[in-house]
């Protein structure tokens, strides 16, 4: 026993020890290799989160795990130390991270002209595809910061240069400080790194948006299939490096619960699967998230309480942003729950020393210890594929592992030490034993008592004499003790140090007495510390924190989110005005029977078996308001980093969280064609949408839907409003050219994709073709005559016409030419005045048109106007005399025909879906309320309901706010108040992003 | 086909009437007699089959129609029709925009933080297209206000149916317009901020700018400086209670603040305009005696969590609170002021009387921009500026003017929107034929 504890003191005062290689010259000393065996014995062994021995020995040599178990035979040449009390984990692994890795410089934008083209020769053309980056040879190893991580208890982290949309590679890297990088790089090509975000360093503007990141992601993986075909004849260094990572680990930093699943969907496409960041919010879709299977990475960063102690500032933070606080920390619990696999990453986090609060808050909050550990060791490593390398304590393992006082997931445990690929890395001093106690000091001829509280770490001292309480400090390491305090009246100092003695209770050593003479101290202990007296003066307080009150999730989860998503039922409407946006009209007294989210009778003294019948005498029954023209909803309206931008799809952005979902059902619109902005004359394809709330984006979206792409004519397109001159076209003349040329291209695409040969997969073509095979349909924004009729005589030379013109302010003068052509015309009812297209705008717009035979729809453009549309078509019966049945059409059966939604919603017959609206007056006066609205058979907006919910949201914000309140009395750290305010969307969203960036 | 007929109604009662399009109106010749229509009086009350008699520009009767009374010039049959006094629009912007996205057609924003001297008048476009599409749907009066700055500068009220801006006048330089601070402001995107409101760091700082300013103007005033300090000279009819100071805020906080800043200033007559949370405050703007000139109804909710429906309604919260509330659309575009009907119209919906809804247009409005002696109600003595609808006029389905009347003339219902209108049906027609 003696001889193990000198062998152990004599290796404390060893350096650490490094590994040369065995082929390096060397020429200060002699060349001589340390091949002994390190072992630590009766230790608590967490080989893995879920196998543990109990003192066990891990035996390690030259850096890696030679063998471990409760009985392990130990080589001679073995230097043996004892950790028994301690327990030993494996080192944490982080597989996000910029360590090492310098971000590029970011390019400032002049804010003028926009940079269409890339700026890079032989690589890819759009800049923010960097494959060909490679973090290793950015590396550049610094402790300093590798202290901080390891301090927190991490091992190995890999790193990639985290700037643009493809990436490069990763390298993966042991903390090793002891070390050099030829040790430390365990692996430089270790992972291939995707995300949405451009590249700072660059300036291309394409993809100005999401939808143009994630349809930029799947040209690339096209084009480089088509480049590994050898189809290419130019050097494409972007494209090669694509391919040569392509069967490496893929991560993907997506960062927020949406984006998980659109990454998702790109890999899915390309039968990819990465491992994803995530943004900490995947608790609120949490049946998406696990349906990506994908293995996340999760951050910790659980926001602060907002300082709500202003109630007027209080005011403006949102209560979804309060849940987000309550519930943040619930989200590992909640997919580890739900078995969905992730590691942890300190991506994200203000510091890395807030990383051990934010572990225990999410244990707090009820995630599995044995899971919290597998997401920082063994998780991490299996998304790498490195489980026999790292993660794990297994033969064969890097010796990266932590000695701990304890479970590492209790707050009062101490980590002791981190140990990277065998180097000891002390965070705390293991071999200090525990002082804390009661004790009776004497110092010369006074006498104090002293008592030592506090944590193993940290200790705290206090001391009195009689029962004056002095003021003192105290410390204890590298088992050194030191000891100040005041005297009574304060002016002067006791101070007094001792090395402690290992096998004595007592504290003794030298004293330096107020007056400077120099005297001895003795500290005799009179009782032990417990800690169950510490924990029971705490335990109200604990009782608190360790079980976090934690607010229902809603869907969505926002203010007017519902406890439960809608479900359909059957309903019978009983004596209604029926608004049938058919030839019947309007039916005074009449029954509407609802099954199975159909409309399945009208008629008069209907019966409907268990439907809940509701009274609707007095009341207008219509179909569901479409709104032919819409951005809410969306992340993103606009692609405008090029004149066209047929590869993007909006419904890659449907943000099914907008509380202008709900707006909109309580203006009675049941559903809208969500379209690209009109930055360019070739926008994106559109979403056709029901406005199920409280349902994903996915379940929004029209099954089987017609397909619609949006196009856009004049100023907009132009670019005339702001100051940008770079891109073509500038003037009409040059949008009638651009469509041409597209429709040309598109034309020949199709006769080589037709004639067998091989060809490059075009996303932007793909869809061109479409709409010269009439599969696809075209949205037109227009505004003067001249475009219109061009557009109309583009589309006959090539043979298709032109679905809708939408805005279409001057359709009232070729109202004949729309006619024989066969378009129809989605307006505003009375805008003009905001530009200088507009001029002509007249509010009888819409009344010509109709009167001319055009099918005539009122749309919106506008999420304010959206949830009024109903007062708009009233609108035409003021301007230019529409019949109220006509006007009523125009938000309901026109804009589905424009749509060719009109077999299946848009009028009450017998048969569609059951898209309705209950209005308290006559649906066209300024009067009217909806009072329900129903998408297929579920009600999403009722007034009743909607007046519980005001009352709920007053009363959850009420508790949100006092606890944020208590937690800032706790001296937890708060955040100012903020407001999260969504932009809102229109047809110009986004267009001049095109010139700041 | 139903369309075409009532087309054809319209034009030929337009070419009845005799009117060139857009031409300012010439003075009222003969008295003008309105029988048998319902008269909103526009101060709450309403009278079936009423008469209305004009001349020389002024009312000189409204009662019902009963009332034995000669009834000698111009005839109006107002069977079926309702009556209403024009529509005024406090806080806009008309005549000093004519094409949003047009620069070289913005006047109303001037470079400087307090400007109060900057006038509006001067620049009112007496011939814009805009204003002219007010006058179909009833709207006959507004307040221009400028809209750069803090202290904006100063507003005029005109008529719209004037030759030249010096015509249109009917109260010249009546009021300053000072944009109070925000104690929360907009992220800077472009410098990393999220989107979104944060705390204004500096809205102490802008407050205090504002009374620095203040107390400059005011001792400007009570002293005799030798020079002139348009600025502050133009500072000094608030003092006096000659111009009233409308104050733009929308937060409780912002609204507290602006007010007792003025009061203590010495500003004689304060107006809130905006208000989005003045409902909060009410007792505090009752206290004050503080009228709200609300923002119009058609809006979404600032925050998350409001209602659905308070921006719907929000003047009626004031209104039932005890405040003189009047609506106006300062923040929407110059063409929308044609609206404003409607957003009274909204408020029905949200159970306020259609009488009541009415009268935050005409009484009210006349009243807090101190034009009530003459505009805002239909009442004997009282400008003859009025105009006739075939129905409601807050509804949209029945908003169908025949007549309208500033200072007792009869001004042109046409525009441009209504040329091109008759312009491209008749190409149809012709067509069809």
């Amino acid at each position: 026993m003696m001889k193990i504890r000198l062998t152990l003191l004599a290796f404390l005062g060893c350096t650490v020890l490094s590994y040369a290689q065995e082929y390096f010259p060397k020429n200060d000393g002699v060349k001589a290799e340390n091949d002994n065996y390190t072992a630590l014995s009766n230790a608590k062994i967490y080989v893995t989160p879920t196998e543990i021995i109990n003192g066990g020995t891990l035996l390690f040599r030259k850096g890696k795990v030679v063998a471990v178990g409760k009985t392990v035979n130990l080589p001679e040449n073995t230097v043996v130390i004892d950790a028994s009390g301690k327990t030993i984990y494996p080192s944490f692994i982080d597989i996000f991270s910029g360590f090492g890795v310098a971000l590029p410089e970011k390019v400032d934008s002049d804010g003028r002209s926009a940079e269409f083209d890339s700026a890079r020769e032989g690589f890819y053309w759009n800049e923010h595809i960097m494959p060909e980056n490679d973090a290793v040879t950015k590396f550049k190893y610094d402790d300093t910061i590798a202290k901080t991580l390891r301090d927190e208890g991490f091992g190995v982290v890999n790193s990639h240069i985290e700037d643009g949309i493809a990436r490069g590679t990763g390298v993966l890297v042991a903390l090793n400080g002891a070390g050099n990088d030829g040790d430390r790089i365990i692996d430089d090509r270790s992972a291939q790194y995707f995300s949405f975000k451009k590249s700072i360093a660059n300036k291309q503007s394409y993809p100005t948006s999401l939808m143009g990141a994630m349809a930029l992601l799947r040209q690339m993986y096209y084009d480089a299939d088509w480049y590994a075909k050898d189809k290419i004849d130019t050097k494409d260094r972007s494209l090669e490096a694509l391919n040569k990572n392509k069967n490496l680990i893929q991560i993907f930093d997506a960062e927020d619960k949406g984006n998980v699943v659109r990454a998702d969907g790109i890999g899915d496409a390309f039968e990819i699967q990465y491992a994803i960041l995530g943004g900490g919010d995947e608790y609120e879709r949490v049946a998406d998230i696990k349906a990506t299977n994908a293995k996340l990475i999760l951050p910790l960063n659980f926001p602060d309480a907002y300082d709500v102690s202003n109630p007027y500032a209080a005011g403006y933070v949102n209560l979804s942003d309060m849940r987000h606080w309550n519930q943040a920390p619930a989200n590992p619990k909640i997919l580890a729950e739900n078995g969905i696999s992730f590691s942890f990453t300190l991506h994200n986090l203000k510091s890395p020393a807030d990383f051990r609060k934010k572990i225990l808050e999410a244990i707090a909050y009820g995630l599995p210890k044995t899971k919290a550990l597998e997401a920082l060791t063994t998780v991490p490593s299996e998304i790498l594929g490195k489980l026999a390398e790292i993660g794990t304590l297994r033969k064969g393992s890097y010796a990266n592992f932590l000695i701990t006082s304890g479970d590492i997931f209790e707050k009062e445990t101490i980590l002791y030490e981190n140990w990277v690929q065998g180097a000891k890395n002390v965070i705390n001093d293991r071999t200090l034993k525990d002082v804390r106690g009661e004790y009776n000091l004497s110092v010369s001829d006074q006498t104090f008592k002293l008592s030592i509280k506090g944590t193993l770490g940290s200790p705290k001292v206090e001391v009195k004499q009689d029962t004056a309480k002095l003021k003192s400090k105290f410390s204890y390491t590298d088992g050194w003790m030191a000891l100040s305090f005041a005297t009574k009246d304060g002016d002067e100092n006791y101070r007094m140090t001792g090395l402690v003695d290992m096998d004595s209770t007592d504290l003794t050593g030298k004293a330096v007495l107020p007056d400077g003479s120099e005297n001895v101290f003795k500290a005799v202990k009179t009782s032990e510390f417990s800690e169950e007296d510490e924990k029971n003066k705490d335990q109200k307080e604990k009782d608190d924190s360790d079980t976090p009150e934690m607010v229902t999730v809603k869907y969505p989860n926002v203010g007017y989110g519902y406890s439960a998503i809608p479900e359909p039922q059957d309903i019978l409407f009983k004596n209604a005005t029926v608004w049938t946006s058919e030839d019947a009209g309007i039916l005074e007294n009449t029954d509407v029977l609802v099954k199975d989210g159909k409309i399945s009778k009208i008629g008069t003294d209907l019966r409907g078996g268990n439907a809940e019948v509701i009274d609707a005498t007095g009341k207008h029954l219509t179909a569901g308001i479409i709104d032919e023209h819409s951005h809410i909803a969306a992340l993103a309206i606009n692609e405008a980093g090029q004149n066209s931008s047929a590869e993007v799809k909006m419904t890659d952005v449907i943000d099914p969280e907008d509380v202008g979902i709900y707006y909109a059902l309580a203006g009675g619109v049941t559903s809208l064609q969500l379209l690209h902005g009109s930055a360019n004359p070739i926008g994106g394809q559109s979403a056709l949408m029901k406005l199920k709330w409280g349902e994903s984006a996915e379940n929004m979206l029209y099954d089987n839907a017609p397909k619609f792409i949006k196009f856009a004519l004049g100023e907009n397109v132009k670019q005339s409003n702001w100051e940008s001159h770079s891109r073509f076209p500038q003037t009409r003349m040059g949008v009638e050219q651009t469509f041409t040329n597209y429709f040309q291209r598109a034309k020949e695409y199709e006769v080589k994709k037709k004639s067998g040969e091989p060809y490059r997969h075009d996303e932007e073509m793909e869809t061109l073709v479409e709409i010269l095979n009439g599969e696809r349909f075209i949205s037109c924004h227009s505004y003067v005559q001249s475009e219109i009729n061009m557009m109309m005589k583009v589309a006959e030379k090539f043979g298709f016409r032109i679905n809708t013109f939408t805005h279409i302010l001057e359709g009232y003068k070729v109202a004949d030419k729309m006619v024989e052509h066969g378009v129809g015309g989605g307006t505003f009812s009375d805008w003009w005045a905001y530009k200088f297209e507009v001029n002509d705008a007249i509010p009888y717009n819409a009344a010509i048109m109709h009167d001319q035979g055009v099918t005539v729809a009122i749309n919106s453009d506008d999420a304010e106007m959206m949830r009024r549309l109903n007062q708009e078509a009233g609108k035409t019966v003021k301007y230019g005399g529409m019949t109220e049945l006509e006007a009523w059409k125009m938000v309901t059966i026109n804009p589905a025909k424009l749509l060719h939604l009109d077999e299946r919603t848009g009028s009450i017959k017998e048969g569609k879906d059951a898209d309705l609206v209950l209005w308290s007056d006559h649906p066209l006066s300024i009067y009217a309320k909806a009072e329900k609205t129903i998408i297929d058979g579920a009600t999403y907006f009722d007034l009743e309901k909607d007046a519980q919910q005001r009352e709920s949201i007053k009363k959850e914000r009420n508790r949100l706010i006092n606890m944020m309140l208590k937690e800032k009395a706790d001296g937890e750290t708060t955040q100012k108040p903020k407001q999260t305010k969504k932009e809102m969307m229109h047809c110009e969203s986004g267009v001049e992003i095109a010139v700041g960036q | 086909m139903k369309n075409s007929i009532y087309f054809v109604a319209v034009l030929m009662l337009s070419s009845l009437i005799g009117k060139a399009q857009q031409t300012p109106a010439p003075a009222q010749s003969e008295p003008i007699v309105i029988e048998g229509a319902t008269a909103h009086l526009g101060n709450g009350e309403v009278i079936e089959n009423a008469l209305i008699i004009f001349e020389g520009g002024k009312i000189s009767f409204v009662g019902p129609a009963t009332t034995k009374i000669d009834r000698k010039g111009k005839q109006i049959k107002g069977k079926g029709k309702h009556v209403y006094p024009g529509i005024i629009a406090p806080s806009t912007s008309l005549g000093l925009l004519e094409i949003d996205a047009v620069r070289a057609t913005d006047d109303q924003d001037e470079l400087g933080e307090m400007i109060p001297h900057i006038r509006s008048l001067i620049a009112y476009n007496a011939e814009s297209k805009v204003v002219e599409t007010m006058r179909p749907n009833g709207v006959l009066l507004g307040q221009i206000a400028p809209k750069g700055g803090r202290i904006s500068g100063t507003s005029s009220i005109v008529q719209f149916d004037a030759w030249n801006w010096e015509d249109a006048a009917v109260k010249e330089d009546d009021g300053i317009h000072l944009r109070w601070p925000n104690t929360f402001r907009q992220g800077r995107v472009w410098m990393g901020e999220e989107r979104g409101y944060q705390p204004n760091d500096k809205y102490q700082e802008n407050v205090s700018e504002v009374d620095l300013f203040m107390k400059n103007a005011k001792a400007y005033g009570d002293g005799k400086g030798e020079d002139v300090n348009p600025a502050f000279a133009a500072m000094q009819g608030c003092f006096e209670g000659s111009q009233k100071l409308y104050i733009y805020a929308d937060g409780e906080k912002e609204i507290i603040d602006g007010i007792t800043l003025a009061k203590k200033a010495g500003v004689k007559k304060v107006v809130l305009v905006g208000g989005y949370h003045a409902y909060k405050v009410t007792d505090f703007l009752k206290k004050n005696k503080v009228p709200v000139l609300v923002q119009f109804t058609h809006n979404l909710p600032v925050y998350e969590d409001d209602d659905y429906d308070l921006p719907y309604k929000l003047p009626k919260l004031l209104v039932d609170a005890g405040l003189l509330v009047g609506l106006q659309n300062g923040e929407a575009s110059n063409f929308q002021t044609r609206n404003l009907a409607f957003y009274a119209g909204q408020l029905v919906g949200q159970g306020m009387d259609k009488e009541k809804a009415l009268q935050l247009l005409t009484e009210n409005n006349a009243k807090i921009l101190g034009i009530d002696d003459n505009y805002g109600t239909l009442a004997e003595g009282k400008s003859a500026t009025l105009f006739v609808s075939e129905g409601d006029a807050l509804d949209m389905r029945t908003n169908r003017l025949t007549h309208a009347f500033i200072d007792g003339r009869e001004i042109s219902l046409q525009t441009h929107q209504t040329e091109l209108w008759k312009k491209y049906s008749g190409k149809y027609e012709g067509a069809s034929n």
